[in-house]
């Protein structure tokens, strides 16, 4: 058993964990977190895509004692005041969930897209190659991958508002 | 909020909760005190089990039992059954082996279930589980569907001899002989459809828990159709009684036929539940899934298509081998037979049609209905022969099909099916607008400019939805009626609950249901909340499967909704001193026509449950129910057309464009309707270009992970160009047809023609990898030059 604390959607959490303890594991079943999900065993679908640090991590592959003193953020520390968040508002105004299930992991990748290529920077192609990771069944992609744009050309828009 | 009604995109009620991490899916669910399952599965895809030593997983830590099929079978647990009737052309009932949730002495395919473990913790319950000890005798195994009835195979039930389960035919065989002694030209091919795995992202999961005291079992679980699984358990496996017994499907992460079956997870976790006395919770690896989840396809067949001197069809004659795998699964049987052949006149006036149809025993994962079961393997078969065809006596594809489509209805096809209305031409007209079908020799041209091969493709689907008429499907065998029950429940403050036996797991009901009501009443979305998936709220429901929640789901609600609407009526008449027919109901307010007398509905809901003053011999409420039993199937239609470019030196195939042009009947929710088939077009693309299972030697499952079995990602595919077109389905009271299934059963062909199109090489089968489409060719263009 090890002690593991990190701070997980802005609180500082702490729990003594067995050692082999997923990160996964421990949002889903200590911290009762159940928007994370598990899809596969390989870290090929991203259904488990949490942030860690602000970078887009496999929770189901990386131990919760590798979190330890992380900042974690999961898809409920995401819509801020009861608001959501652009990207989960985009996804709903685009049709770019069925199931669900993939959601999270789906939206937690987009952010950590968006972020990284800087809003309003995202073309077609780019989404689709860069969603290389996250699986999805349902919706064949189509509107996810306008959901991810919209929401990168409106956070663009913000980010110049705000200039 | 402004009213949206039928044709309205509304965006869908269900998504705050998944988007924000809220969804309640049944490995969210935590019981007191559960303890957790892990199976013991088969390594080997045939072998006689000797013994189970279970001593050193019991002394492990947190190990409460380890339970095995000899005990399963000793507390009078039932065989998992197929329910659904065949018999063989010579009259024999098909050969159904028996299929026990816990095997205790001949395992059939990799992964079957021998042993279960329960511990504390899951991982307690794996390390427990990799201590039992089977000794088993290994057999000779087959795999391949006609390898399995070849004379030295290895037979798999002692009931099906040389694993044939049946031969089955339909359709008139002499005058389908008669009609290939005239034809002027004959088109012969060897189609294969391939098996895969539907794959939804939720894995499979069970929580059972018995209360002792109550002598009453809870199971939650990942179904389609809780109501359909409860009786089944109840019926058949003898886990309870139906009113000892409650089966809840919370939020479902997909399901695409999967989760229709009640399996040997879910039922041992039942029994094990009453057996440790504690809760038990089941949840299935992808590894597992990809063992035990019920595959798809895998026909092999042989087709011949006969035309006249005007190239107008006179014939058709299909053999099909169908692979069931080790054991016959719930509707294992219907796949490849009435839900298979009986569309295998496709868009087309074909005046003979035959088929005879093998179903074969093998040392695999039991195969059952994936997305479109049956109608795609159909539509398959029929459109590549049609396209070859085509090609053969030099016909456009477009022309040939034109030449030959059914343009009157009714029209009764020789396979059972009676098509009730359709317009094929105009999908087909917009298929190829949208398409640009004329412009692509220029497009054809410009790809060959830089040294890419170009070709295009179209496939003409037609699929039976709606199902089914409860009486008709009863006489070809099926075991339940595929009715849909609805209850519509107005509290007194106005507020509409309905509740429904269909089962939304991605569907968006909340939605599409809501919008019948908003429709009806001119209430708001916000005053209508679905009720579906408990077996403890809806009184009984058939649930989700072959496209049928419009169709026959919502045609029960509708059906409902007119008794709720007449008993309003009847009370506003009441209360306004008015005629009841002067009642007109608008904007959430029921209208005294002509006058300026009104209700609010809120006000007539309040009278019904105050019932002060009702009129004389009413009873007090105002909820009502409703089951509806389908007259007919329903015939979605259309036209998809793919057009690909190849890169010669790679093979491998970009899709550059992909059209579709539906029928659906009338559209409810458009939005919704454009997700369907775009998720259905990616799981057929997903079986033409990258999906199959492949099995080794020894029967070992080679794709039984995401490294291994090639799901399709986001860029492997493209956006789509979607139109629909509507028919009325005359049949049910709204006019819809089914969208559900669609998209998986017209793209195969349409990506299939398209790379053959492209090589120049018909030979291809799915899915179209690069290495096969590069050496198909390169061996074309070797041909040419010798």
């Amino acid at each position: 058993m090890s002690k593991v604390s990190m701070v997980l959607n802005g609180k500082a959490v702490s729990a003594d964990v067995e050692d082999r303890t997923l990160l996964v594991s421990f949002i889903r079943e200590v911290r009762e977190l159940t928007g994370t999900h598990v899809g596969c065993d390989t870290s090929q679908c991203g259904a488990c895509v949490v942030h860690v640090d602000g970078r887009a991590v496999k929770s189901c592959t990386m131990l919760a004692a590798q979190a330890d003193g992380a900042e974690v953020l999961t898809i409920e520390g995401l819509a801020r005041d009861g608001a959501l968040h652009p990207i989960q508002a985009a996804f709903r105004e685009h049709h770019g969930l069925q199931c669900g299930f993939c959601t999270p992991g789906m939206i937690l990748s987009a952010l950590d897209m968006i972020n990284r290529h800087g809003p309003g920077n995202l073309d077609e192609k780019t989404i689709r190659h860069e969603l290389e990771g996250n699986i999805c069944r349902c919706t064949g992609y189509h509107n996810i991958v306008k959901a991810i744009k919209a929401a990168s050309d409106q956070m663009a828009g913000m980010a110049q508002a705000a200039e | 909020m402004a009213v949206e009604g039928i044709g309205a995109r509304a965006l869908r009620k269900e998504d705050k909760r998944f988007l924000t991490g809220k969804g309640r899916y049944t490995d969210d669910i935590v019981a007191p005190g559960m303890g957790f399952a892990a199976f013991v599965r088969s390594p080997h895809a045939h072998a006689r089990i000797k013994g189970i030593d279970a001593s050193a997983a019991l002394a492990k830590p947190g190990v409460d039992a380890v339970l095995t099929g000899d005990q399963l079978v000793g507390d009078g647990i039932g065989n998992i059954i197929c329910g659904w009737m065949i018999h063989s052309k010579d009259g024999t009932p098909m050969k159904m082996g028996g299929w026990r949730a816990l095997e205790p002495e001949l395992v059939r395919h990799v992964g079957q279930a021998v042993a279960v473990v329960i511990a504390d913790t899951l991982g307690q319950a794996r390390d427990a589980a990799d201590a039992v000890v089977v000794d088993y005798e290994e057999l000779p195994s087959v795999t391949d569907a006609v390898a399995a009835l070849g004379p030295d195979a290895p037979q798999i039930h002692p009931e099906a001899e040389g694993n044939l389960i049946f031969d089955w035919e339909i359709g008139d065989e002499a005058a389908v002989n008669a009609a290939f002694e005239n034809a002027a030209h004959v088109t012969r091919m060897n189609i294969q459809n391939n098996r895969v795995v539907p794959n939804p992202m939720e894995p499979r999961a069970a929580l059972a828990d018995y209360n002792t005291a109550e002598e009453h079992f809870t199971l939650y679980t990942t179904s389609q159709n809780p109501h359909v699984a409860r009786l089944v358990l109840s019926a058949f496996y003898n886990i309870a009684p139906e009113h000892k017994l409650r089966v809840v499907a919370p939020d479902v992460g997909g399901g695409f036929g999967a989760k229709i079956y009640v399996y040997p997870e879910e039922m041992v976790c039942l029994w094990a539940s009453k057996r440790v006395g504690r809760p038990v919770k089941w949840v299935c690896d992808r590894t597992e899934a990809f063992l035990t989840d019920a595959h798809g396809r895998d026909h092999q067949s042989e087709a011949e298509l006969a035309l006249d001197s005007d190239n107008k069809i006179i014939g058709l004659r299909v053999k099909t081998v169908a692979n069931l795998g080790a054991y016959m699964s719930l509707f294992s049987s219907a796949v490849p037979t009435y839900l298979y052949a009986t569309l295998l006149s496709g868009q087309y006036n074909i005046p003979a049609v035959h088929a005879n149809v093998k179903a074969v025993y093998t040392n695999t994962t039991p195969v059952d209905a994936y997305r479109g079961a049956g109608r795609p393997e159909a539509t398959y078969l029929l459109e590549r022969i049609m396209e070859t065809a085509a090609r053969e006596v030099g016909l456009s594809p477009a022309d040939f099909r034109r030449r030959n489509f059914v343009r009157s209805f009714p029209h009764q096809t020789p396979v059972i099916m009676c098509y009730d209305a359709g317009d094929y031409d105009a999908t087909l007209d917009a298929a190829l607008n949208a398409a640009d079908y004329d412009g692509f020799p220029a497009r054809k041209a410009e790809a060959a400019s830089r040294g890419k091969l170009r070709g295009i493709g179209i496939s003409c689907y037609i699929e039976a939805c709606g199902i089914a008429p409860s009486a008709a499907v009863g006489s070809l065998g099926a075991g339940v009626g595929l009715w849909e029950s609805a209850e519509v429940r107005v509290n007194p403050v106005g507020t509409i609950e309905i509740l429904t036996g269909s089962h939304s797991h991605g569907q968006g009901h909340e939605t599409t249901f809501s919008q019948l009501v908003c429709e009806r009443f001119g209430l708001d979305s916000d005053s209508v909340a679905i009720v579906h998936g408990d077996t403890d709220k809806v009184q009984f429901g058939m649930g989700t499967y072959g496209s049928r929640s419009g169709a026959v789901g919502m045609s029960a609600i509708v059906k409902a909704l007119d008794k709720v609407e007449a008993k309003a009526k009847k009370i506003a008449a009441h209360l306004m001193e008015a005629s009841e027919g002067d009642i007109q109901i608008e904007g959430g307010e029921l209208k005294v026509a002509g006058t300026d007398k009104k209700l609010s509905f809120t006000e007539v809901a309040l009278a019904a449950y105050t019932a002060h003053n009702l009129p004389e011999g009413m009873e007090p409420g105002l909820k009502e129910g409703a089951f509806y039993d389908p007259t007919n199937f329903t015939f979605p239609a259309g036209t998809y057309i793919c057009e690909v470019e190849i890169d010669p030196e790679t093979g491998k195939t970009e899709i550059v464009n992909f059209v579709a042009a539906d029928d659906f009947g009338k559209v409810i929710n458009p939005m919704i309707v454009e997700g369907q088939v775009h998720g259905g077009l990616v799981q057929g693309i997903g079986q033409a270009l990258l999906e199959s299972v492949t099995y080794g030697e020894n029967g070992q499952l080679l794709t039984a992970t995401y490294m291994d079995y090639a799901m399709p990602r986001a860029d492997d595919v493209p956006s789509f160009n979607l139109s629909t077109h509507e028919t009325l389905c005359p049949g049910n009271p709204l006019g819809i047809k089914g969208c559900g299934e669609a998209g998986a059963i017209g793209s195969p062909p349409a990506v299939i023609n398209a790379i053959t199109d492209a090589i120049g090489n018909n030979d291809l089968t799915m899915p179209a990898k690069p290495e096969k489409v590069w050496a198909l060719y390169h061996s074309s263009m070797k041909e040419a030059a010798e």
